[in-house]
């Protein structure tokens, strides 16, 4: 089962499992979505359950804000994760705050495709989870792998809050493997350790888990021993996983797609220096994107992403350190 | 203008020491505050600070050599001139005379000093490493760095630490070697033989059930460690032991001087470090007047202060009751020797469980031997063994809330 399909059979358990489950969003209906994640939906929970909307994501967030206040449980799909800036005011002053100002739960998803590595150019590629990790109130989720990708869809779902999930596009179609027919959840808030290693603590998520892992396979010939853990959620984060990574290996690398400044690598480093300072053996190296938007020519976005071979460079310079 | 290195007095009766060891060498670079030199005396080893910053220029006593107090032992061409001399010890009372061109057989050119390696001659390291090194006790500038520059890693200190000898190997260049002792050594070895010629020494045995504390240890280990940022070990529950006991037995806090027993009022705790040249005995001043908080933090930061060597002179003495801690390695018990002008002492040996028989059945208990030895000239026995069986039933019998 590939990792879109993994999303599909989370959403498609849910809509079985909880009549107030339904989907909105942009041709999500007839056309199946834009990359096919709600394919055959519509047929099977018909157009009350699979509703197709305008193009208004202002529009969509609203309407999925409101009927949560009125009982039901929306799944509300971002055609691109890109576009969600147009639904920002309802996400982050609406949904975000509800609960906290006047009481009721706002318990919504919304889902969609971000990052990088497809050639989409600067719109259709951002890695913007980092809007949503700064504001409170929100849980903001990313899965790397198929199994997570459905467990973490159904846990979302069943959760109160207003839940961020962040899919990759890279890792649609190429993540494959066998997923459990059965009724699972991975629970929110819980990072995963992805490969065990003595060195170095390479501290990531989303696509670049697998950076990380194809990393360590490399390093591995050359005796250098990197532990991988995938926080599968980002806020709130596993800071208890990331502290017993950074004590094991006293030397950390944190990884990801997105740009550098105000990353999630900024605010694991801070964790990592306030609680973890003495456990320290070398500096805390960041391996991220530069500070520009996603390019579009093929050659460009390559140099932009990071990739194993920097986590490569980084990791035996950290070594030596 | 040069400034002046003098051996300092560490204690009022203190006539001479040892410099053991330069942190410095010729022409490297000091600052003011920044230790220099370390000593040994009769009473205390320490760090001494330089006085000044600048340029060690001149080494006048070699490491080992003994000077009297306030000898020259070194000068410093501290560029930062005048606010260099302010900062000369108080002993200038002896160095009133102007320095007599220290460098009369050292040109003081440039060239002839040589240069201070990179970075002022610091080790480099990690948060991690200096950690570790503090934990073990480890001086830094004795592990060779492997990393960028030199810098110690984690890889390196844990490699040195797995290939620390346990004894320090002789080189036997004939049947026999012979070594000075060190001022240390010499003070331990005249006081011990002093005080077997001098006090009635006597030991009394008792065994005495630790479970509850081990359980209240288990228990509250934790959060007390938690709460005060420090780890609650077994000293303090004997310490605040012993000195109920001393309160119900004044004598065992006394001392004999000619014909008279001079009791003491307040209980200043002796606790026995072992350190890596020898032993050393801070106090715990008025342990009766301080909570079990307050004793657990002194016996952690005077321990702490004994093997860094940072003890303050004051800090050792005036000692009316001793505890020392055989136990840690195994041993069931010993029968230690009073520290004169005290007149007993008390010895932990290890805490383990044993088979004891309780209600006619055999349980499995954590016990301890704890060992008086007292000086028979004042103290009788069954006076030691009252002593005893206070301190024991304290002990079996803790007080939780104390905690």
């Amino acid at each position: 089962m590939t990792y879109l399909d993994a999303i599909r059979q989370g959403i498609w358990e849910e809509m079985e499992r909880d009549p107030s489950v339904f989907l909105l969003g942009e041709d999500i209906g007839a056309y199946g979505g834009a990359f096919k994640v709600t394919a055959g939906l519509l047929e099977k929970f018909g157009e009350t359950r699979v509703i197709d909307t305008p193009i208004s994501e202002s529009a969509i967030v609203g309407a999925a804000v409101g009927a949560a206040l009125a009982g039901l449980r929306p799944v509300a799909e971002m055609q691109f994760m890109d576009f969600i800036a147009c639904g920002f005011d309802q996400i982050v002053n609406m949904a975000a705050k509800i609960h906290y100002r006047w009481g009721p739960a706002v318990p919504i998803v919304i889902r969609g495709p971000s990052g990088a590595g497809v050639h989409g150019g600067p719109f259709h590629s951002q890695s913007n989870e980092m809007w949503f990790v700064h504001t409170p109130g929100l849980k903001v989720v990313m899965p790397a792998t198929a199994y997570d990708a459905k467990g973490l869809i159904k846990a979302s779902i069943r959760d109160d809050n207003p839940v961020m999930f962040f899919e990759h596009k890279f890792l649609y179609r190429r993540i494959k493997e066998e997923v459990p027919e059965d009724d699972y959840i991975v629970p929110l808030g819980k990072a995963a350790v992805r490969r065990e290693g003595l060195d170095i603590a390479v501290i990531t998520y989303g696509a670049m888990v697998w950076t990380a892992l194809e990393a360590a396979a490399e390093l591995e010939k050359e005796g250098l021993s990197l532990e991988v853990v995938d926080l599968r959620t980002l806020l709130p984060y596993d800071e208890d996983a990331v502290l017993a990574s950074v004590r094991k290996c006293s030397k950390v690398i944190l990884l990801h797609e997105d740009t550098r400044t105000g990353g999630m690598a900024g605010e694991l480093a801070a964790l990592i220096a306030e609680e973890a300072f003495e456990d320290l053996d070398g500096p805390i190296v960041r391996v991220t994107a530069p500070d520009t938007p996603v390019p579009f020519s093929p050659p460009m976005e390559e140099y932009f992403l990071p990739n194993a071979q920097k986590v490569v460079l980084a990791a035996r310079r950290l070594a030596a350190y | 203008m040069p400034t002046k290195v003098i051996m300092p007095q560490m204690g009022e009766s203190i006539a001479e020491g040892t410099v053991v060891k330069w942190l410095k060498k010729v022409g490297e670079r000091v600052e003011r505050d920044e230790p220099l030199f370390e000593i040994s005396t009769d009473k205390v080893d320490a760090e001494i600070p330089s006085p000044a910053s600048g340029v060690l220029t001149q080494v006048l006593v070699k490491e080992n050599e003994t000077v009297a107090v306030n000898a020259v032992v070194a000068w410093i061409d501290g560029e930062g001139a005048g606010e260099a001399v302010a900062t000369v010890p108080a002993a200038s009372a002896v160095a009133t005379t102007p320095p007599a061109a220290p460098a009369a057989a050292e040109p003081r050119a440039d060239a002839e000093v040589e240069p201070p390696p990179a970075a002022g001659g610091k080790t480099r390291s990690s948060p991690l490493v200096r950690r570790i090194a503090q934990e073990h006790h480890v001086d830094l500038s004795q592990v060779k760095g492997t990393g960028l520059g030199g810098r110690i890693s984690k890889k390196d200190i844990l490699a040195h630490l797995s290939q620390a000898p346990a004894a320090a190997a002789i080189d036997f260049a004939g049947p026999t070697h012979v070594v000075a002792m060190t001022p240390m050594r010499r003070q331990i070895a005249e006081h011990m033989a002093l005080s077997k010629r001098t006090s009635a020494h006597v030991s009394t045995v008792f065994e005495v059930e630790m479970t509850r504390i081990v359980e209240v240890m288990a228990r509250s280990g934790e959060e007390f460690e938690r709460r005060h940022g420090l780890k609650l070990t077994y000293t303090p529950f004997f310490v605040r032991a012993a000195v109920e006991a001393i309160k119900a037995f004044p004598i065992v806090n006394s001392s004999v001087e000619g014909t008279n027993i001079v009791y003491k009022r307040d209980v200043n705790m002796g606790i026995a470090v072992a350190i890596e040249t020898g032993l050393i005995v801070p106090v715990i001043k008025h342990a009766d007047e301080k909570s079990f908080l307050g004793i657990a933090r002194a016996v952690k930061d005077l321990a702490e202060r004994a093997r860094t060597k940072h003890l303050n002179v004051d800090e050792v003495q005036e000692g009316t009751f001793t505890i020392t801690n055989p136990g840690v390695f195994g041993g069931l018990f010993g029968t230690p020797i009073i520290p004169q002008p005290q007149v007993a002492i008390l010895g932990v040996g290890a805490i383990e469980k044993r088979p004891v028989v309780r209600n006619d059945a055999i349980a499995i208990r954590s016990m301890v031997y704890l060992v008086l030895t007292f000086d028979h000239r004042i103290i009788d026995g069954a006076v030691a063994d009252q002593f005893m069986a206070r301190l024991k039933s304290g002990l079996e019998n803790w007080d939780e809330a104390v905690l």
